[in-house]
């Protein structure tokens, strides 16, 4: 059986149709940082707003998985409950009518920037575990290549060579088509 | 094309997530399933319908769930 981190979107769907614990825990992980980055990024909301936002995008997308019309679909899903959730949230937060028009100014752009950021962290799962350790050191934890290399036990010139050899495949599997589809069918 | 800047710019797009956030969110199927435990109990004894609506927190609490509000409302609305 393929490891979960490995399967396609719609895969994964199917599986926590079927009941599968830890398949809803690897939807709910792959998608997690989306979810909040539309509502921190997208909509400004705040920390408390956000969290709220957050464990209602889940708690919908669990009850209503089944209707889902095509599993593959399940990233513009979640985007756009999380979107309607948000605009709910804003409007019962605002002491006077929002305007939706100006609480959605500047979210397609965002949620454009988003989805490729999504992709990339999908090509970046896809590698291998320490490719996927030094680029996440590296490039989200902010860690210099001394940091690096105290906690891998590496000299830091094997830490910027290491780091540029996993950049040059994570970018392949950028350039490949349909980056997010490099996920095994099970 | 996807240089050292753009790709690091993507990576740090995606915020991290308290880690107990998505435990809760993960969570999920377990915690309904409890509370379709409590609500199948509740259509069979009207004594503990009674008292778990009484005490919706603690009838959360005595299934091993933590009663957020969410989840107290979740159970009202089963009951």
């Amino acid at each position: 059986m393929a490891a979960l981190s490995s399967i396609t979107d719609a895969g994964l769907v199917a599986r926590c149709r079927s009941g599968d614990d830890d398949a809803w825990e690897e939807l709910v992980r792959r998608f997690s940082r989306y979810v909040l980055a539309i509502a921190q990024q997208a909509y400004r909301l705040s920390p408390s707003d956000a969290e709220d936002v957050f464990q209602d995008v889940f708690a919908k997308t669990y009850e209503r998985l089944g209707d889902l019309r095509s599993d593959d679909a399940v990233r513009p899903w979640i985007a756009q409950l999380t979107r309607r959730l948000c605009i709910d949230r804003i409007r019962a937060g605002a002491r006077e009518t929002v305007d939706p028009e100006a609480a959605e100014a500047g979210v397609d752009d965002t949620l454009d920037q988003l989805d490729e950021a999504l992709s990339v962290q999908e090509a970046l799962a896809a590698m291998s575990e320490p490719c996927r350790d030094i680029l996440d050191r590296f490039f989200r934890r902010d860690e210099s290549y001394a940091v690096i290399g105290a906690a891998l036990g590496l000299p830091s010139g094997t830490i910027a060579s290491r780091i540029s050899r996993c950049l040059g495949k994570l970018r392949d599997l950028l350039m490949e088509e349909n980056a997010p589809l490099t996920r095994h069918e099970e | 094309m996807y240089d050292e800047e753009r790709i690091g710019e993507l990576l740090r797009a995606m915020p991290q997530v308290p880690e107990a956030w998505v435990q809760t969110a993960a969570r999920l199927p377990a915690t309904r399933r409890a509370i379709e435990q409590i609500a199948a109990l509740a259509e069979v004894d009207a004594g503990f319908r009674q008292d778990a609506l009484r005490d919706l927190e603690g009838a959360l609490q005595r299934a091993g769930l933590e009663p957020s509000p969410a989840l107290v409302e979740h159970l009202r609305d089963r009951l």
